[in-house]
């Protein structure tokens, strides 16, 4: 089981990123507490990938401001996980030596061992099999598996569930519970339903709409 | 569980052997191009024997640029570099560690093949061996300008040549010195270690300052 994640606070206020010169998330705020997940929505290009980069440290805040409580001062980037659209595995490795690397890069106290992980995703045969012949689906499912081999207690999820079928969605989703039921954290963009439930939403579409007629 | 850093030197020695992975490509660009040398400017072993240094180093030089702009570029094309910024290790540490992995498997063959080339090009054992010294000395600082290059251009498609045309003015200094190092193993006015302490303070000090430059630049990658 998760060791009990207590006590973790984000809170966003008034967030501004920019991308090559021009601000793409505006005026963002919202508060996440532990177990808590929020569901970021929105059309294409509203700007919600951009949003996630930025909270996990991958882009610059131009503006508000974010203040992220781990309970041992952690950075907010060291304490979370980022699944975005690429998978960030070797193709010439195998699934467990990507999965092994990452655990030692990510953090150390791994709950489940590579192997382990990968039958968490329904991968449990094709460990030693180098990634670059797996599917895209099961690309996903792998790189997936490196939340489980490195505990950390904010998931920030962009389209998680690009390319899985029915059945590792809803295994995924019943990870993800877990996740919140240990205390856990968990950020969202998606198009699709994830099987959060009671998680908070924002919404960026009507903003960036708003904006757009402001500005023409 | 290994540390960090032992696992990420293990994860690139393993992707460079692999097929594809360019680690054997430097050692054979660089056989290539010595051979093909003595083609050119015909059997004058005296003359070959004269610029014999200077063509192992030109050569050195380009085997070792030729991998390295897919340094962060692949790392950064499948999203490994976004996490590799998001561990507690720092990305300074980070590509230094990269480096060396990219110097053991590439620059170190090349330091290995240097004393048979200059064989080929009928260099006498003692400027062989100045030959090897240089290159062993001189290759990391040729390694660690060439990571500012890849960093600065590893959001970009095709960008090894900017990057070659960004480094290659700034290995000038080491490209003298390892030659002049070379020049002074075979005999000449210089004793030999003045030119090969300056060769190894060049690399010293870009050991020191190329990981914050390449780190920054692959900070400021975005936004």
């Amino acid at each position: 089981m998760l060791q009990q994640l207590e006590g973790l606070h984000l809170s966003a206020r008034s967030l501004l990123v920019e991308r090559g010169g021009r601000a793409i998330v505006k005026d963002v705020s919202f508060e996440l507490a532990s177990g808590e997940a929020l569901m970021v929505l929105g059309r294409n290009g509203s700007g919600k990938s951009t949003l996630l980069r930025a909270l996990a440290g991958l882009l610059p805040l131009r503006g508000g401001e974010l203040a992220f409580n781990g309970g041992d001062g952690a950075l907010l980037c060291e304490s979370a996980h980022y699944v975005g659209h690429a998978d960030g595995l070797k193709s010439a490795l195998t699934a467990l030596e990507n999965l092994a690397f990452w655990a030692s890069m990510l953090g150390a106290g791994a709950k489940f061992s590579p192997q382990e992980a990968l039958e968490k995703v329904g991968l449990a045969r094709i460990g030693d099999f180098p990634v670059g012949y797996l599917s895209a689906g099961q690309k996903r499912r792998v790189a997936l598996a490196r939340l489980f081999v490195a505990p950390r207690p904010v998931w920030i999820l962009d389209e998680p569930a690009t390319a899985l079928d029915v059945g590792s969605q809803e295994k995924f989703a019943a990870s993800m519970a877990e996740h919140r039921a240990g205390g856990g954290m968990i950020l969202a963009a998606t198009h699709a339903p994830l099987g959060l439930i009671d998680a908070k939403e924002l919404r960026l579409d009507a903003r960036a709409a708003h904006e757009r007629a402001g500005v023409a | 569980m290994s540390s960090p850093l032992v696992a990420l030197f293990l994860r690139e020695a393993r992707i460079a052997r692999s097929i594809g992975g360019g680690g054997a490509m430097g050692v054979v660009f660089f056989l290539i191009l010595v051979s093909l040398t003595p083609f050119a400017i015909g059997p004058d072993l005296n003359l070959l024997a004269q610029i014999g240094p200077a063509i192992l180093w030109i050569a050195a030089l380009l085997a070792t640029l030729l991998g390295l702009d897919r340094l962060f570029q692949a790392d950064a094309d499948d999203g490994s570099l976004d996490l590799l910024t998001m561990t507690s290790t720092p990305l300074e540490l980070v590509v230094l560690v990269k480096c060396a992995a990219h110097w053991t498997l590439t620059a170190l063959p090349l330091v290995a093949a240097a004393p048979l080339l200059g064989l080929m090009l009928g260099l006498e054992p003692r400027a062989q061996a100045g030959v090897a010294a240089s290159l062993l000395a001189g290759t990391p600082a040729l390694t660690l300008l060439g990571a500012i290059g890849a960093a600065l251009t590893a959001g970009m498609r095709r960008g090894g040549l900017l990057m070659a045309v960004l480094i290659l003015p700034l290995t000038t200094p080491v490209l003298i010195f390892g030659v002049s190092t070379a020049a002074a193993a075979s005999g000449g006015t210089v004793p030999f270690h003045t030119p090969f302490l300056i060769l190894c303070a060049l690399s010293l000090a870009t050991v020191a300052g190329a990981p914050f430059a390449a780190a920054a630049a692959l900070r400021g990658r975005e936004g």
